[in-house]
């Protein structure tokens, strides 16, 4: 074999690329001395350099560049900015509905090729098409679809489907919070992360004990008087055991016994709210909903999972739902009013007594509609609220039609006055939900919750 | 991944050999490979031509579908690409009889891409090693100008689905003699129509008068009716002298840019070209397959039917047969499966021309009792869809044969979906079962990307002015900015786009009524900022 074949090889390869370029020179050679077998990859009637060329090639000596992970892949996403282009890769989530309303989420990134395409979704026939067969009338209904968002899969916007697991929700979210945490620098919360945990404890039956306790663990117990039965020979291997004939040493009585326990216990309520009427069809609600999943992961993150979150939806009436899932994907269409929310929320935390134990939090989102005009009831509820809570964030995801105007609940929130006088307790942002993208929507989480 | 078993080769080559003796047309070579579910996730991003140079959206797309794949496991039965030799894979799990059928569905595809027209331009390479050495080649660039190289290939493939496709497929079969010289042609078609704007009844005129005069006096004739010309529009030849030559490109802004832009004219910067045209050249090998594939899909499900149910080794596995097949090739209720089209429409049409029916003389039939017994029993079926085969689109394809008739035979329908605002449901119903309905429906499914040229006037060494031409729809609007600033870091300078956007505005007298409104807007890219006008 040649070895000094790189001699010739130009100063700015790296060192992959030269031994990549090496082999492949000696992949030549072997071909013009076929007396030297290289087949030690495989054997047959291949020569080495032919899985160059078959899509075998990766069992090879791996070619120059390998698969990137996700944090390699972030990594490089970042740089875009410094060479002054935006950054390509969002994070987006699949989720799947299964049975016995558990369903799967998975994180992964998602990029989207820009190019000149056409946009489907503005034509004036705006009904949606497709083929069909079989019998029927022209005008017949031939089946129906709870009006609900198309599944978002493998977009990084956009509401998914299905009911939750609880923890897969919240374990996925722990690690999407962490990213944003880290990739996106959204702020730490540290201080008050901290202040009140392992305050409680709890007491259950964990703890095993010998010889005495409160519950006999009758499983194990026997299993170690058979152990010691058969040390002291009372027991032989294939012939019956008379049980009357063993003997029982007070350590081999297994109990469970008391034992104290340390409960994390939660620090926060945070209660997100959202808008799901008919005007918040589409961008809005994609808008919406990623903003709060976005918040939910980053206090997830930052409490440590140890946060209480409440979801209360609202179109002219507010009602809570039981987990995020299916806040996120309920959508009716309906009328706007906003005051019944914030006044479901109020009602919670007086009827619990919320605020004794917890810092609160509350996350509203909306185009901005509402349907009273002068929105008294809202200003008098918010001005409540924002006595019980650390914060409010509110969120505006404007509506294309609604152009630079100011919405019903901009100019409310403005008119109460809150904005000035709390401006600690109260903030809010608006964006064009239409071209909204998930850089801007993290600059208006900032803003949310700085 | 590795090649099939000396037994599944043998099973591959005998299918071969019966699909060759029922008429279909391809290279003997053939290789097959045995993949995993995990190979066909990382093979996908990349078209699964294993040697595609490496990009990171790639990369992207692998994580996604290793995601998806834990939620959805799916098991796809082969894909097969168009290189030469042709290469299909295959998924470990099936049994032999399975791999019988799907052998014959393969051979389909083969059969389509070495026979119909608009892959006539893949037909003398073996993409796969083309692949190989670009792949090197940007590799090699990588080590030397790192991630610019990304840069330059996420910029051009930002406009690489706008490519001059069908200019150089026009090219590749166009007769040389075809087109008379420039100034005759230039003429007849530019000057007349555009300038002068003449009548049409003046330029049918003009042209019998060329005509005779070159059927009798030969190329002197030629000067002859120039001369004339020159009496009744005497500002023709300085029209003429000004005019360039005829240019092809001005639809294929990659090209339009590797040729002219002053930035990659720069030394430095010259090896961008040859990304460039590595990714020309790829997207122009995947263009034919994205517009042909309700014909393929449907040219290998009529053959792997056709050719299996004669096959004696479908004995025992009737009904398994059956039921895979139902899956691929039955047509929904509700929804479009293109593929079972194909299928039925080729067989449709092999019924016309086997009775005669896609001739003048049915056509013209008014009686519905004669056009039901007409039968000319022509032998021709065959004949015919193996021309179809060679010589159609998917729109020519459906345009062309989606009639009445077949809408009624196999009792298809256009499905609507509306939302009932009371019960909050969305409904599904039968909206239409005409059949320009149901073709407009299946055209609107078609792939179709905008068209936007070069606008040859207004685009000088600072301004590139590009025109999209409207077609009903708008561009995708979020997607605009981040095109034109990579194609202001090709051109150098300043990028225009003239499009038409569709306004969505609540109509002022009719509340809660929604109206459009259509306006020509002129986007500006200059320095990485975006403006937009109206016009």
């Amino acid at each position: 074999m040649n070895t000094n074949s790189n001699s010739y090889l130009p100063e700015e390869l790296s060192e992959k690329q030269k031994k990549l370029i090496e082999f492949e020179l000696n992949l030549i050679q072997s071909n013009a001395f076929e007396k030297i077998s290289l087949n030690t990859v495989e054997p047959g009637i291949y020569k080495l350099t032919d899985w160059d060329v078959l899509p075998g090639f990766n069992k090879m000596i791996s070619p120059v560049s390998a698969l990137q992970t996700l944090d390699e892949l972030l990594e490089r996403d970042k740089k875009r900015e410094e060479d002054g282009f935006p950054r390509r890769i969002r994070l987006g989530k699949l989720m799947k509905p299964t049975k016995y309303n558990k369903s799967k989420v998975i994180i992964v990134p998602t990029t989207t090729e820009p190019k000149f395409y056409h946009d489907d979704s503005i034509t004036e026939d705006n009904e949606q098409e497709t083929g069909g067969s079989g019998d029927g009338e022209e005008g017949e209904v031939i089946g129906q679809q709870q009006a609900q968002p198309e599944q978002g899969e493998g977009e990084g916007q956009g509401a998914g489907q299905g009911e939750g697991s609880d923890h897969e929700m919240t374990s996925r979210a722990f690690d999407l919070g962490k990213i944003l945490t880290e990739k996106f620098h959204l702020p730490n919360l540290q201080d008050k992360g901290k202040k009140r945990a392992f305050s409680k404890y709890t007491y259950e039956l964990t703890d095993v004990n010998r010889r005495f306790g409160q519950l006999l663990e009758k499983k194990a117990t026997l299993k170690r008087i058979i152990q010691t039965n058969i040390l002291l020979g009372n027991i032989i291997p294939g012939q019956a055991v008379n049980p009357e004939e063993l003997t029982i040493s007070p350590d081999d009585m297994v109990y469970r016994i008391m034992s104290q326990e340390k409960d994390f216990e939660t620090q926060a309520v945070v209660f997100f709210i959202r808008d799901y009427s008919g005007s918040m069809q589409g961008k809005p609600t994609e808008a919406i909903t990623t903003l709060h999943l976005f918040i939910y992961s980053w206090l997830m993150y930052q409490y440590q999972n140890n946060v209480v979150t409440r979801f209360i939806l609202h179109d002219t009436d507010a009602k809570e739902v039981p987990d995020f899932h299916t806040y996120y994907q309920l959508q009716v269409a309906g009328g706007t009013r906003v005051a019944p929310a914030f006044q479901l929320a109020e009602k919670i935390i007086s009827n619990e007594n919320l605020t004794r134990d917890y810092n609160i939090y509350i996350f509203y989102g909306t185009d901005g509609d509402d349907w009273d005009e002068d929105g008294k009831e809202y200003i008098e509820s918010l001005e409540r609220l924002c006595a019980l809570s650390s914060r409010i964030g509110i969120s505006v995801a404007k509506n294309s039609w609604s152009g630079d105007n100011q919405t019903n609940v901009e100019k409310n929130t403005e008119k109460s006055g809150l904005l000035q006088k709390k401006p600690e307790h109260l903030k809010i942002d608006s964006f064009l939900s239409e071209t909204v993208q998930e850089k801007e929507l993290i600059e208006s989480i900032k803003k949310i919750i700085s | 991944m590795y090649l099939i078993d000396q037994n599944a080769k043998q099973i591959m080559e005998g299918c071969k050999a019966k699909a060759k003796a029922a008429g279909l047309d391809f290279f003997n070579e053939t290789l097959e490979y045995i993949v995993t579910n995990r190979d066909m996730i990382n093979l996908s991003p990349k078209v699964m031509i294993p040697t595609l140079y490496d990009y990171w959206v790639h990369d992207v797309e692998v994580l996604q579908g290793e995601g998806k794949y834990k939620l959805y496991p799916a098991n796809p039965y082969e894909t097969v690409i168009n290189s030469r030799p042709a290469i299909s894979f295959y998924n470990d799990n099936n049994p032999d009889w399975l791999n019988i059928m799907i052998f014959y569905h393969v051979i389909g595809h083969i059969d389509f891409f070495q026979n119909n027209i608009l892959f006539e331009h893949t037909w003398n390479d073996d993409f796969v090693g083309v692949a190989l050495s670009d792949k090197r080649l940007i590799e090699s660039l990588r080590n030397k100008y790192s991630r610019w190289v990304d840069y330059i290939i996420e910029f051009s493939r930002s406009i690489d689905n706008i490519t001059g496709y069908f200019n150089l497929l026009s090219r590749l079969s166009y007769p040389h003699n075809m087109d008379a010289d420039d100034k005759t042609m230039y003429f007849f078609n530019t000057f007349l129509q555009d300038i002068a704007k003449a009548p049409m009844a003046e330029i049918y005129n003009l042209k019998e008068a060329y005509n005779s005069l070159l059927d009798s006096n030969g190329d002197v004739g030629k000067s002859m009716f120039f001369s004339d010309v020159k009496i009744k529009y005497p500002e023709f030849e300085s029209y003429f002298s000004k005019y360039s030559g005829r240019d092809q490109n001005d639809d294929d802004i990659l090209k339009f840019l590797q040729d002219n832009s002053p930035f990659l004219k720069k030394d430095e910067n010259k090896w961008m070209k040859q990304v460039m045209t590595i990714i020309r050249n790829t997207a122009m090998y995947f263009a034919p397959q994205i517009r042909t594939k309700i014909l393929n899909e449907g040219w290998a499900s009529y053959w792997h039917d056709k050719l299996f149910i004669a096959d004696k080794r479908i004995k025992g596995h009737e009904v398994d047969y059956a039921r895979i097949n139902a899956g691929v090739t039955s047509i929904s209720r509700i929804g479009l499966n293109p593929y079972a089209i194909g299928l039925r429409l080729y067989q449709h049409i092999e019924h016309l021309a086997e009775k005669g029916k896609l001739s003048w003389d049915y056509q013209i039939l008014n009686n519905e009792e004669q056009r039901e017994i007409y039968n000319k029993r022509t032998g021709k079926g065959k004949n015919t869809i193996f021309d179809i085969r060679k010589n159609f689109s998917d729109f020519g394809f459906i345009n062309t044969f989606v009639d009445q008739d077949f809408v009624n035979t196999y009792n298809l329908f256009v499905v609507g979906k509306r939302l009932n605002e009371e019960s909050g449901v969305f409904e599904y119903y039968i909206k239409s079962r005409k059949a320009e309905d149901y073709k407009q429906m299946l055209l609107d499914s078609l792939y179709h990307p905008p068209l936007i040229k070069i606008s040859k006037d207004k685009t000088d060494e600072k301004n590139l002015f590009l025109v999209h031409h409207f077609e009903g729809k708008q561009l995708v609007k979020d997607f605009i900015p981040d095109v034109l600033t990579g194609l202001e870091f090709l051109w150098g300078n300043q990028v225009q786009l003239e499009t038409t956007e569709i306004l969505r505005t609540k109509d002022e007298k009719n509340p809660g009524q929604i109206r459009f409104i259509q306006r020509k807007v002129l986007y500006t890219c200059r320095n990485k900022q975006i403006s937009k006008s109206e016009i």
